[in-house]
């Protein structure tokens, strides 16, 4: 008894810490709510790699770099805490393809944001095929006459801004391209091999420079002559300074939320749950007197608990990952009502109330369990097919119901035994029973 | 049991809901959002709304085709178009604001490519599935145990049938929100299904574990019961639980919907119709369809 007594105490001492840890702005300092776009407002843009262009070995590579480059990009352009991240999705619908999502915090202009990641030059290089010629250029398409080269975007180093001079150039503005170690090596090879071919320089899709092979090139540095203006030679090389992608994109989807909305939503998932959490609680002290005050102790606990899952996993939470939330809470005390309606069958049979308290558990444990694990399931798969929208709500139910099976078993129980009601008769049954018997 | 003796009422409501599912569909359709077909969905706020007809003209001057504009709350807008063009995007505001006449803000955009839309279905019909198999595994598991008088793939089949009403419901009701408002079928409609799926399943075993323990029980203390009175008895026995649990979640549920954000109220919608529909179908029709079943096969035997 003395034993459940100090379990008890550590539980509520653990939930009350929990709960300054939820709610201090100290705390939360350090470890904040993390709100998914439609909550906190911004953009989300989805787009398409195009790796046809690219060796198989090479898609991983070229992905990380097309993600470091968008990174760069979108951070120069001020956004806080942008999200860039790349993933293989398409597998439900045909051939698998690369994807890169980024996600800006705070923009709430998807034009402007398209813009932002537009302005991104494409750089690829190919070689001319054997046989093919580039007076075909108007009349084939590029990928008819040209083949990947080993040398991609993603090997660039830094540019260059020169001018050509000598006999024949007017003073020709050019930008130099100068390959870091790896690509240095690829490019000595590449030049070495293909002395005579044509090999083709392409910004965003369009041949700028198709210069002829004369000799090997050890230094990895390549040149584009491509007639420019010398304004417009600046700013390609200092767009290209900032990182080309590798790999055409191309945007998929967008998804763009105002800050007004997403704030109003946050406000409106807060009430709904802060009047969830009450109508709950008191629906559960009416109906199971003592009982329902300590499954509402439990629950609190169960709160404090979640909440504290979300902050230290970082946990994004949305809107459907609030609506979990709440749903988990109706839930959350279903485990409670299990073992409440057997602990009074097992009081009505005659045993004593410490008796029929610790039979009620035993007794109820298998159908949480079997509950728990039908919920599990959905939210399982939910979580592993689901898009970011239904991976919200999957991730807080998961989370819900595991949590809630701890708080059930684990605290209700303490906190009913060490209470401590022996007696058999009078305010004892009052206390345990339940509805609208007296 | 009062449900138990009543049954054929409670078999003809429920098969009237059913009908009237299935009438609502078949007048009404589901209308599937752009999530699973590729399209675009905007909300536009306004401090004055324009008439639909200004916007109307607005849009269709702009290159619009096929969409639909609908009037939300407040002073909003919300309209579904197919994939909008590089200009469309661009000058939406404009459009939206119909030049500068109108103080206009986008609230939400969202645009979803035709390949997306795609994938978004195949995984979603992907998941019902999986979802499905893991029940069917679920129920396999839960009643391997064989008992008398009824074998355990009766309460296997019966269990699926509940789940069966327990899906069709929502969507009958679905598909008259359709109608009023405008909802329509998307990724968070079909989480919604899946959780009811994994929510009823759970309770509708729960009373048929009970019947299965009853029955066990009256043969170790070699009781003789009718088999309609013990089933009777074991409904009696988890019924407060059942609504206890389905009240606390309905509660919830029911706050979701009033107070909760605009954009999961058509979910928690969706999940009350759902969860009032399985503990319907575990307290008025599990028990009694076995009990029907059991009844039947007496009769069979008898002649």
């Amino acid at each position: 008894m003395l034993k459940m007594r100090l379990v008890a105490l550590f539980i509520l001492l653990c939930g009350g810490g929990l709960g300054w840890f939820v709610y201090s702005p100290a705390a939360s300092a350090i470890w904040p709510f993390k709100l998914g776009l439609d909550l906190s407002g911004g953009t989300q843009l989805v787009y398409r790699a195009d790796t046809s262009n690219i060796p198989g070995s090479e898609v991983s590579d070229s992905m990380a770099a097309l993600r470091d480059t968008i990174e760069r990009r979108v951070n120069l352009f001020g956004v806080s805490e942008p999200i860039v991240q790349t993933q293989r999705g398409g597998t439900f619908a045909g051939a698998p393809e690369e994807r890169l999502i980024v996600e800006l915090p705070g923009v709430t202009d998807t034009q402007r944001a398209i813009e932002l990641i537009g302005e991104t030059p494409v750089l690829e290089f190919r070689m001319l095929k054997e046989g093919a010629d580039t007076s075909q250029l108007s009349t084939s398409t590029v990928d008819e006459l040209f083949e990947p080269a080993a040398i991609t975007g993603k090997h660039l180093a830094n540019t260059q801004l020169q001018f050509q001079t000598g006999t024949g150039y007017a003073n020709e503005p050019v930008v130099v391209l100068n390959f870091n170690a790896e690509g240095k090596d690829i490019f000595a090879r590449l030049t070495s091999e293909n002395v005579g071919r044509l090999f083709g320089i392409f910004l965003d899709g369009v041949p700028i420079s198709i210069p002829v092979i004369r000799e090997a090139i050890p230094d990895g540095t390549a040149v584009i002559s491509g007639g420019f203006q010398a304004e417009e030679a600046r700013e390609l090389a200092r767009n290209l300074n900032y990182g080309a992608l590798p790999v055409p994109i191309e945007l998929l989807s967008t998804q763009t939320v105002a800050g007004t909305l997403g704030a109003k939503a946050v406000q409106d998932g807060l009430r709904a749950g802060l009047w969830g959490i009450g109508l709950v609680a008191l629906f559960m002290v009416l109906w199971y007197r003592l009982p329902g005050v300590i499954a509402v102790v439990a629950l609190s606990l169960y709160i404090v608990l979640v909440l504290s899952i979300f902050k230290l996993l970082g946990v994004t939470l949305t809107a459907a990952g609030i609506a979990a939330f709440i749903l988990s809470i109706g839930m959350a005390v279903d485990a409670n009502v299990l073992i409440f309606e057997r602990m009074k069958e097992e009081l009505r049979s005659g045993k004593s109330v410490s008796d029929g308290i610790r039979e009620g558990f035993a007794r109820a444990w298998l159908s949480i369990r079997d509950s728990n694990i039908s919920s599990m399931i959905t939210a399982l798969i939910l979580f592993w097919l689901g898009t970011s929208l239904v991976k919200g709500f999957a991730l807080v139910f998961g989370i819900g119901v595991a949590v809630s099976m701890f708080t059930a078993i684990i605290v209700s129980r303490s906190l009913l035994i060490s209470v401590g009601v022996t007696a058999k008769d009078g305010i004892a049954r009052f206390l345990f029973s339940s509805g609208t018997r007296l | 049991m009062i449900i138990v003796d009543y049954r054929n009422i409670f078999f003809a409501l429920s098969g009237l809901l059913v009908l009237a599912s299935f009438g609502a569909l078949a007048v009404f359709g589901l209308q599937i959002g752009s999530d699973f077909t590729g399209g675009t969905l905007v909300q536009v706020r306004y401090d004055t709304r324009p008439a639909v007809e200004e916007l109307t003209r607005s849009l269709d001057s702009a290159g619009f085709e096929g969409y639909s504009l609908r009037e939300a709350e407040n002073t909003d807008y919300i309209l579904r178009a197919g994939n909008l063009s590089e200009a469309q995007r661009a000058g939406l505001k404009t459009t939206l604001s119909i030049g500068d006449t109108y103080t206009s803000e986008i609230t939400q955009l969202t645009e979803v490519g035709p390949t997306i839309g795609k994938e978004l279905r195949n995984k979603a019909f992907f998941a019902l599935a999986l979802v499905l198999i893991c029940i069917l595994f679920f129920i396999a598991f839960a009643f391997r145990k064989v008992s008398k008088p009824i074998s355990s793939w009766v309460y296997g089949l019966i269990a699926l049938v509940t789940l069966a009403f327990d899906v069709t419901i929502p969507l009958g009701a679905f598909a008259i929100f359709g109608e009023l408002w405008g909802a329509q079928i998307d990724s968070l409609f079909v989480t919604a299904i899946l959780t009811i799926l994994g929510y009823s399943v759970h309770d509708t075993i729960v009373v048929f574990d009970r019947t299965r323990e009853n029955l066990r029980l009256n043969e170790e203390h070699s009781r003789k019961e009718d088999f309609a009175h013990t089933a009777g008895r074991s409904l009696k026995q988890t019924f407060v639980r059942s609504m206890n649990t389905s009240v606390t979640t309905l509660i919830a549920l029911t706050i979701l919907y009033l107070v909760g954000p605009d954009s999961t109220k058509d979910f928690a919608l969706t999940l009350l119709v759902g969860i009032v529909a399985g503990t319907y179908s575990s307290i008025f029709l599990a028990t009694p369809l076995l009990v029907a079943v059991e009844r039947w096969r007496a009769g069979k035997g008898a002649r």
